[in-house]
Order: structure tokens, then sequence, then C-alpha cells
């Protein structure tokens, strides 16, 4: 016991004149917070998280909670978190794990970069009343297209296209695997997408059965593990997915644990009850862009050449030229994941520490498949860490054709970013597997929820480009003119290629 | 603002530049002074075979002296001279303008052709030579433009004594950049000349996509593109004019969505492949090339546009005024819809 234990993070403050012990809090809270003693609540502030189901959840509003400030000596280098990392490992001799996206304090580059509005010469057009276009076709395009005419002003395509994904908006829901999150929230968010007309990933967990009806609005994913992975599968997704990088962390594989290997887990991944599901850094058979391009032409051979493959890839420092070798490995999308990209488990070395932003990695990707004059002919999805409509307006303008979110879809459902998903005791019944919590989620309801959000963005990025005056999706792709910087460093405007404010 | 006419006669009668000068001058009020110019097809019969490089110098030493060794490597000037202009009062003469009548060396460019050569020497002037500037670069067609009103401008350069079976010209009212010479409308790549009136809100867009096929975009306008545009799309890719437009302002996926299915295989391939062309934002366009002259306007039509007919001539401006102004006997005027091309093309 030399280091002995750290401050609590959270006071919990119970109104004993709100109360009526009702005991919802004790029942709420998947961490054992509460107990009852006597006419009183009382609760541990040690094992909180902050993760607000019992405020949210308290018929009486008697619950606060705060964030306890800082009573180590202050020091700008050795901050409470520093330190505590330190006693936490010199404790166990571990890898610190965490959960959701990166914690650091960097300069957000959405943040700095505002859009633009037309003002007279050049009319706003109001999306209530005009036509506004937000149709998006993800996948190969030809890079023209050859006709035969018939007779005069009539023409036969002579041109086969490529299987493409149609999408009505240009928001999708990301990759989150069954055993991360739960199939309440998988079966939630694949209502919504169908509803909306979107897509959404079904993470490297397998196609469990239940969303069979919502197959066509479901991208199917390849990690290294290939867990879940048959000609079935293949067969049921809209597009295939591979798998070789995520935001989060960067350079490694996934873990999930044996506990969370229920039953169903385990016949939906494919693998025994209870053992440890790892996927390794590498794919074995992928060393080098040649193996990648093999492996997506025998899913598409698999699967008759009627779906698209995408390769996901974690953004880092040379990003464009991979996404370069990627879009020649007959890949119909990339898609980039930033360093603010959500997890369930990662160390939090990589999650804060590894991989650069996505508005960034965009723009280079951009940059280069034009370089190349290839841009037109695969799509970029972007991803990691969008928080709404003006980041995904601001992801297109710099170049993505659409964006997959994660965390927000999360949010819409209840989530409160806490951080702890990697403990699988998440209250909300996200990010957890044990049945009593994940039938905190009424399906229905949850996907109303995230189709609303999907909506409500949908509608703000229509308004947003009716006043860039522009009324087609296309016309915001890569459209960086619409873009200025604010506060941003010479260094990066030049990576992003936007001008300056006022100018 | 700004103004457009545009005016061929479809049986190759030569007109001079006289009527279209009125014309474009009762448009006075939708310009600022800034800019106006003029293009025609069918000016240099003598020099048909070769191209016309219309360039403005700054001064004409150096700049002059580059552009000339320059010529001289890739191929041969039959005949140049000063373009004769004439002092106006209200016009400031920023720059001289110089004719070229050039013919590439075909031996430098094996395996690309001989407009793809043109291009290349365009963008290497445009680029590398300070000073000097490649205004027009067709065969048989030359503009003339400046900074300075329609009537001004036309009288800089005696635009009475050319004459051609096509006339464009434009009078314009700067909103995006400066007005400068090489700003001021038509322009022009090869064969091709745009006149524009409006904004094109998508110019990012467009620019990245066609510099992503070795075109540079040096004019500061958000018109320059459209030549380019319909330089890839027309004369590479093979596109016949109207499919062009349709590329350029396409219908919307609703229309799409209610066509046949042969149509609609058709029209989602074009929007799918030339996204990135689709021109947004308020525009009336006329774009000529040595076969005809197409109108169009955006797809919600936030710019006026006219035609009319009169026996073998067909007229497109953004004023019907304008057009009586050069035949007020018409035998149809109408408005065409929004993204719905007027196209007039010689009679074979
Ligand atoms: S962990 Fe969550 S439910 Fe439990 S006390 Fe903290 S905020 Fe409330
Ligand atoms: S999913 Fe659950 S555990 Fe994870 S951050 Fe959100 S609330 Fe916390």
């Amino acid at each position: 016991m030399t280091i002995g234990s750290t401050p609590v993070k959270y006071r919990i403050k119970i109104d004993q004149d709100l109360c009526m012990l009702c005991e919802r809090c004790i029942e709420n809270c998947s961490y054992g917070v509460f107990r009852r003693e006597g006419q009183k609540i009382v609760p541990d502030f040690r094992k909180c998280t902050a993760c607000h189901r019992c405020i949210a959840m308290c018929p009486r509003d008697a619950i606060t909670l705060e964030e306890k400030p800082n009573d180590y000596r202050s020091h700008p280098l050795w901050t409470r978190e520093a330190r505590e990392a330190i006693y936490n490992q010199a404790n166990s001799g571990r890898i610190i794990l965490s959960g959701m996206g990166n914690a650091k304090d960097y300069p957000v580059i959405f943040d700095r970069l505002v859009l633009d509005a037309c003002q007279v010469t050049n009319p706003s057009i109001d999306p209530l009343r005009e036509p506004m276009e937000l149709r998006t076709y993800i996948g190969k395009k030809p890079r023209k297209i050859e006709i035969n005419t018939v007779k005069e002003g009539d023409y036969e395509l002579k041109t086969k296209i490529a299987p493409n994904l149609k999408l009505e908006t240009p928001v999708m829901i990301g990759h989150m695997s069954y055993g991360a999150i739960s199939l309440n929230a998988q079966l939630a968010m694949a209502k919504a997408v169908n509803k909306v007309g979107t897509f959404m990933g079904t993470g490297e967990g397998g196609l469990h059965k239940d969303l069979y009806p919502y197959q066509n609005n479901m991208i199917v994913q390849i990690a290294s593990g290939r867990f879940g992975v048959d000609i079935n599968y293949l067969e049921r997704g809209a597009a295939i997915e591979i798998k070789i990088g995520q935001g989060a962390k960067p350079g490694i594989g996934g873990h999930l644990p044996g506990e969370k290997v229920a039953e169903d887990v385990s016949k939906t991944r494919m693998i025994p009850l209870h053992s440890d599901a790892i996927s390794p850094a590498p794919h074995h058979d992928i060393y080098s862009i040649e193996d990648l391009a093999q492996l997506v032409r025998s899913l598409k051979e698999a699967t008759e050449w009627k779906k698209p493959v995408f390769v996901k890839i974690a953004a880092v420092h040379n990003v464009a030229a991979i996404a370069a070798g990627i879009a020649k490995s007959s890949a119909d999308a990339v898609v980039i994941d930033g360093f603010r990209g959500g997890t369930g488990a990662a160390p939090r070395v990589f999650r804060d520490h590894v991989g650069i932003p996505v508005e960034a990695a965009i723009a280079a990707v951009d940059d280069k498949l034009r370089e190349q004059g290839i841009r037109n002919e695969v799509s970029i999805i972007a991803s990691g860490g969008l928080r709404d409509s003006a980041d995904v307006t601001k992801a297109i303008a710099l170049g993505a054709d659409a964006v997959y979110i994660g965390t927000a879809a999360l949010i819409a459902m209840g989530c409160r970013v806490c951080g702890s998903c990697y403990r699988g005791l998440c209250p909300w019944g996200i990010a957890t597997q044990r049945p009593e919590l994940v039938s905190r989620i009424n399906t229905d309801e949850a996907a109303q929820n995230v189709e609303n959000l999907i909506n409500g963005w949908t509608l703000e990025l229509a308004e947003l480009m009716g006043a860039a005056g522009i009324n087609s999706i296309e016309s915001l792709r890569g459209n960086r003119d619409r873009l200025r910087g604010y506060l941003l460093d010479e260094g990066i405007m030049e990576v992003l290629d936007v001008k300056m404010i006022g100018a | 603002m700004c103004g457009i006419i545009s005016v061929i006669d479809r049986s190759r009668n030569k007109m001079n530049g006289e009527s279209i000068k009125n014309a474009l001058s009762l448009m006075d009020e939708r310009g600022s002074g800034e800019g106006a110019g003029y293009a025609v097809y069918g000016v240099y019969p003598e020099y048909a075979d070769y191209y016309a490089l219309h360039i403005f110098y700054d001064d004409l030493a150096e700049p002059k002296a580059a552009v000339e060794d320059l010529l001289e490597k890739w191929g041969k000037v039959e005949y140049d001279e000063e373009i004769p202009t004439y002092d106006q009062e209200r016009l400031k003469k920023d720059h001289t303008p110089w004719r070229y009548f050039f013919k590439p060396d075909g031996s430098f460019f094996s395996g690309s052709t001989e407009e793809d050569s043109i291009i290349h020497i365009v963008n290497k002037i445009n680029t590398e030579i300070d000073g000097a500037l490649v205004f027009s670069s067709g065969k048989n067609i030359g503009i003339f433009k400046a900074s300075g009103w329609p009537e001004d401008v036309a009288n800089f350069y005696r635009i009475e004594d050319y004459e051609g079976y096509i006339w464009l010209a434009h009078n314009r009212y700067p909103t995006n950049t400066s007005g400068w010479w090489g700003g001021a409308h038509p322009f022009n790549l090869l064969d091709w000349s745009v006149i524009h009136n409006g904004e094109i809100t998508s110019y990012g867009t467009n620019r990245r996509y066609i510099e992503s096929f070795d075109y540079k975009c040096t004019m500061e306008t958000d018109t320059e593109v459209v030549a380019y545009l319909a330089d890839l799309l027309g004369r590479k890719h093979g596109l016949p004019e109207d499919l062009t437009v349709k590329a350029l302002a396409p219908p919307f996926w609703d229309e799409i969505d209610k066509m046949s299915d042969d149509k609609k295989e058709l029209y989602t391939a074009l929007r799918m492949a030339y996204g990135p062309a689709l021109m947004n934002g308020p525009f009336a366009i006329v774009i000529a090339n040595a076969e005809g002259i197409i109108g169009f306007t955006d797809r919600i039509k936030l710019r006026p546009l006219v035609a009319a007919e009169a026996g073998d001539r067909l007229y497109i401006s953004s004023e019907e005024a304008a057009i009586r102004r050069m035949e007020n006997n018409l035998d149809r005027v109408w408005m065409p819809s929004a993204g719905e091309p007027v196209i007039g093309r010689f009679n074979k």
C-alpha cells in the first residue's frame, strides 16, 4: 500500500428533501454506486463514472453530480490525469484501457473553419421552397461515359456502371460491432437507417439474424479476425468493408474479452462461448497493396461483382498515399477514420496520441486522388468525431462524399460519453451485453431518436447548402471555396487548401 | 447582372460587328464599365488553318520575347501583328493586344492531339510568363475584350471592321473579382468561347475537378471553367452538345426518377460520372464552337435568357430588347425553361 487510493473524481449529492426513496437510482446504476441505509440513499462516489443514468431516471430531480476539483498540488505538466495514470500503472503494470474518443485537448480544426453564405449578387436558395438534392452514390464512378446515338437527341448508354450504394442523405452510421454494443442498440440504428434511406455498418461482429430484415441497409465488415464471415454474411450485406485500421487505435487490433462473448455473440461471431475474440493488428494475408487488391477482388468475385467493397483505414500521416493505393486496388470507397473516432475499448495511449485529425486527412486524400486524376472514380467516407451538421458540411466541403457517425448516434440513444464502455456495464444498455441492461433500450423509441437526429442534420445540411447558393450535394463536395480558416496557422491552411477569413 | 447576347447565321452569311455592338450597348445598365467583349467566328478566313492566338502583353519587351521563344520552340508562327486599337477617352489601355497565327509542330506531341498541344502552350504562357496572357486560341475565331463599357470596347477595336457568322458579346458587372482585362468575357479555349451572366457557386468543385484533368485556371473568375468543362466533355469525352448541357445542368433526381428505365439509367450515369462538373448557382450561359452555339440557364433559372429566330438567324440574349435592336422582325421569340438547351447549328 505504498500509493494508497487516488481522490474521487465525481461527487454525487442527493437532496434528501426531494428524495422519495423510490430506489430507482439503485436499480439504474450498474456500477453499484447507491445503496439504501434506513431512510437514506447513500452513494459511494468512488464507483461513479458520470454516466448520468441515475440523474436521468430520478423522478424527483434529487440527484446532482459534480466533477470534483483537482485537489492535488496544481502543476501545469504533472496534471491529475498524468499522475493518476502513473499510480494506476504502478499498481497494475498493465496497459490502461479507455472507452470513447480521444480525450486530449487538441484544437478542433472543424471549429476553426467557417462556412460561407450568399448575399445579394448570388441568391441563397430556400430549401423549403426549392428542390435541394442530397442524394449521394457511394462506389466506383466511370471516368467518362460512352453513349450510342440512336437518333438525333436519343441516346443509349454504353458504359456499364459499377454497383453503388444510393444514400438519401450523406450521413451513415459507422461500424460498431455486436459485442462492443448490444443487439438492441444495433437494431435501433438499423431501423433508423432503413427509414431515412441510408446505411450502417455491422462492425466486425458478424450479422445477427434479428438484423436480417434490415440487411439492405447494412454494410458488413471484415476485420483481421474474420469473425462471423461466411458467404451468407457477405451476400446479405449491401456493401462489404475491409477494416484495416480504426481512428481510435491506429496500428492495433481489437480485443473483445471472453466474458462479453455470451451465447448469442458467440453464435454471431462464430467463435466458442466465452473465448476472447482477438482480431490482430495486421490481416495475415495482407502485407501490401497487391495483397489488399487480391482480397478486394476475391470478395467481389465471391459476391459476383454485385457489391461495392470499401476499405477503412485510420487517418495517419501518410494517409494520402495509402488511400491512393487503395483506390487502385479496385476498392470502391476509402473510409478515413480520424483520431477522434470512438471505440468500445482502446489502450488510452493510442486513443489519445496516435493518428491525425480527419479534417487534414480528408483534404490530403482528396488532393492526392485529384493529382492522380482518379478522385471521382472512388468515394471518400470520413469519420471520427463528427458532432453536428456543421462538421458534416465541412467534411464534405473538404472533399468527403459522405460521413460515418458513431458516438453521435449513441448519444442519440442516451449515451453520456462517460468513457467506461470497455467495462461492459453501460447503464444505457448500449455498450453492454447484460440482458437486464440491454433491455433498457426500447428499439422503436431509440430508432426514432436516431432517425430524428439524422433527419435534423440533413435539414440543417440542406439549409447550409441553400445559404451557399448550392442545390445539389455534388457541388458542395470538395468545394473548399465555401470554407474559410479562422485562427488556423498557415501550415494547416496549406494542408487544407482553404483561404483565410476576409480573403 | 451582366448582359449577354449572341447570334448565329446558320447559312454562314457573315455579319459585321456593328449591330451586336448596338445591342450590347442597349444593356449598359447591366454592366459597370469594367469589362466588355466580343467573340467572332469565321473572322480569319485567310488563316483558317492556323490557331489565332490573341495575347495581352503588359509590355512589349520581356514577356513578348519569352512568348515568341516558346512559340518558335513548339511550332511555327505564320504571321503576327499588333491588334489594331483606337484610343478611347473612357478606356485605359492596360495591355497591348497582339495576335499570332500559329501552327504547332506535330513531332513534339506524339501521342496527344494538336488541340492538347495548344492547351499545353496556353497553360504554359498563362502560368509561367509574367505579363503575357493568352485570351483567345481557336482557329478562325477572335476575341476582342477589355475593361470598359460595351461601346468603348467596340470602338477601341473598331469591332464593325470584323465580320463572321457567329457573334458573342458580353457586358460585365463583376461582383466576385476585380474588373481586369483577362476577367472580361468571352472566355475562350481553342474553339470554345463562353459568355456568362451569373455566379457559379460550385466553382471550387468545378475548378478542382477540371484541374485534375490538367487544365489550369488562371483568370481568377468562375467563367473560365465553363470553357474547360465544355472542352473536356464535348471534345475529349465526345458527348454531344445537348448531353454536355445535361451534365452541366442536369435534371433533378425527382425528374430522373420519373423517366423510362433507359433514360433513367443514362441520366443517373451522367450525374454519377459528371457530378463534379455540375454547375450550381445562378447563371445564363452561351457556349460557342466551330459548329454552332448553345445557350442554357441554371436548373432553377435564376438568371434570364431569351431566344429568338429570324430566318437563318438564331439569337440568344439576356433581354428581348437587345435582340430586337439587332433584328426587329422576328419569326419567333421564346423563353427556354430552366436547364433546357437552345441549340443553333449550321445547316448541313
Ligand atoms: S455511475 Fe451513473 S448512474 Fe451511477 S451514480 Fe454515477 S452517474 Fe449515477
Ligand atoms: S456507451 Fe455507455 S458506457 Fe459507453 S460512454 Fe456511452 S454511456 Fe458510457
